[in-house]
């Protein structure tokens, strides 16, 4: 197995970054994306040069029940709301260092969701966050061509999000029943 | 140049502007085999999404099948036994060798030789189909690999068949390399066309014999050692980076062959009597956890990223597509270059629509 990357450094030169134990991430705030992402990538201790995958999470809000032990030894469940967020994961290897993979996460909200683009750092990310754009909808800052990649142009949507529901574009039916007919009567059917 | 053309290896679209003969722009458009596996994998069962794989790179379906199962055997730590290994290791070979073989045989067809050395490739990819669907019961789409081994053992006599493909394979090669290798029309179109420096192979994620081809020692198989890979010995074909054309490709591939031709002998060698498949729990409900498993597929890095929640459904399933990457610098490879040299690039690069899309 390859070598993995040791991640205290990381956390101790850029204070804003956190260590998800549960994952083995490191999660970075979009401001500081691209800074550490050169800093990474021209480090001596690092040179993780190659970015191998690019991709988005999607997490809608949902309700969490942990086993919490209190002071005084009893074991409750609790249950609290863990916001809704959207991750793009980047996964990073050094071809030299044969050394890898370092998982890498840009996190933000699900309402307008914008990270920092690091095509100008790595480009093995521009085709693969076209795709999170085209896919789920996040906005990349400074990327140099930001449009849909797999759908086509004039789509509408985000497919790979949790929510997302297929539109209603049925041919017309002169008989419709059962499920056609409660779609038609909810929906609008395009002729 | 429209997704209907014979040479553009399925439906890919690459608008080209261009100043006479030369290429001044080219933007690579496709989408049009997109089938969103990844969503659909979201709504199956792990196991249930095994025969989706073999239709990413439709021409490898073995290898992506193992990367699959490789993926989910570390997200729920499962034991493969002995005999399953040397058989994946045989498979994915042979696949390797119908992978570069079809390549190279779809690039002469590009170049204009149209027909003759891509049916001699076909001839011998005719034999190692034969030996999949004798394994596994389909010659492309093969759902053959399980989450622990395989589905079922080899059948009786199918040692000795893939020996006798695999020893004659080298004869074929050298009559192939000898009609090709030296061929005047093929060094003086390839050579000096589609140029990929070190640098930008290592920044674009380039991965597969396209980045060794431009200069770059780093094979999957040599790195993670995945598998039962460090039993054997092979060498990894690379160059010294200093051109990076389209001929460097198609060599590292030629030599390629020769190298799975080599391991091929070793596994047929070692392989010993066991079970193919390790215990598997019944229901595949692995942990909450995030695992990327990757292999070295003939095209280059075919790696599986996969979220698991607690439930039998994945959270989150993605492919790292190497064509789809491997198309990142089409553009930058096809600027100054004609016409015909850009379809040529194209089919240096080896691409299959099944993954850039999936």
């Amino acid at each position: 197995m390859s070598h993995t990357v040791n991640h205290e450094s990381i956390l101790g030169k850029f204070p804003g970054t956190n260590w998800d134990q549960e994952a083995g991430a490191l999660i970075v705030p979009a401001v500081q994306a691209k800074e550490i992402a050169t800093w990474l990538r021209d480090n001596d201790a690092f040179l993780l040069d190659y970015c191998s995958n690019v991709t988005g999470v999607d997490y809608l809000e949902c309700e969490v029940k942990e086993k919490v032990t209190k002071e005084d030894g009893t074991v409750e469940t609790v249950t609290r709301t863990e916001p809704s967020r959207m991750d793009v994961v980047y996964h990073l290897y050094s071809m030299q260092k044969q050394t890898g993979p370092l998982v890498f996460k840009q996190r933000t909200n699900r309402e307008q969701p914008e990270v920092e683009s690091l095509t100008p750092v790595w480009r093995s990310c521009e085709l693969q966050e076209r795709e999170v754009f085209d896919l789920f909808g996040v906005n990349f800052k400074s990327h140099p061509d930001q449009r849909r990649i797999l759908m086509w142009d004039e789509f509408e949507g985000h497919p790979m999000r949790k929510d997302y529901t297929e539109p209603f574009d049925y041919e017309w039916e002169p008989t419709p029943h059962d499920e056609i007919l409660e779609k038609h009567q909810r929906g609008k059917v395009i002729v | 140049m429209g997704p209907h053309h014979p040479s553009t290896h399925g439906v890919f679209r690459m608008d080209v502007k261009l100043d006479g003969e030369t290429v001044v722009d080219l933007q690579p458009v496709f989408g049009y085999l997109h089938r969103n596996h990844e969503k659909l994998a979201e709504n199956m069962s792990y196991l249930g999404s095994m025969p989706f794989t073999d239709r990413l790179d439709y021409f490898n379906s073995m290898t992506n099948n193992w990367a699959y199962a490789l993926a989910a055997e570390k997200l729920v730590e499962i034991e493969v036994p002995e005999r399953a290994d040397y058989l994946r290791v045989i498979m994915a070979e042979l696949t390797r060798l119908v992978n570069h073989v079809s390549l190279v045989g779809f690039f002469i067809n590009d170049l204009g030789a149209l027909g003759t050395p891509l049916l001699y490739a076909f001839r011998e990819r005719e034999k190692i189909l034969d030996l999949f669907e004798q394994a596994s019961g389909a010659r492309m789409m093969c759902n053959y690999f399980r989450f622990g081994g395989l589905r079922n053992d080899v059948p009786e006599g199918w040692l000795d068949r893939a020996r006798d493909v695999v020893d004659h394979f080298p004869v074929f090669l050298d009559e192939y390399e000898q009609l090709l290798c030296e061929n005047e029309i093929i060094l003086s179109r390839t050579q000096g066309v589609g140029c990929l420096s070190r640098d930008l192979a290592i920044s674009a994620g380039i991965t597969g014999p396209m980045l060794r081809a431009s200069g770059v020692n780093y094979d999957i198989r040599k790195v993670d050692k995945y598998s039962i890979y460090d039993r054997f010995q092979f060498r990894v074909p690379y160059t010294d980076g200093n051109v990076g054309d389209c001929y460097d490709r198609f060599m590292v591939r030629m030599l390629e062959m020769r190298e799975s031709i080599r391991i091929l002998k070793q596994a047929l060698d070692g392989i010993g009597d066991g079970p193919v498949l390790g215990n598997a729990p019944k229901v595949f409900k692995p942990k909450p956890a995030e695992v990327y498993g990757r292999v070295e597929a003939p095209k280059g890095e075919l790696g599986f990223y996969l979220i698991a929640d607690g439930t039998p459904k994945p959270y989150r399933y993605r492919v790292r597509p190497p064509s789809l990457i491997n198309l990142t610098v089409l553009r930058d490879m096809c600027l100054g270059q004609k016409v015909a040299d850009a379809v040529i690039i194209l089919g240096s690069i080896d691409i299959v629509l099944g993954e850039v899309d999936r």
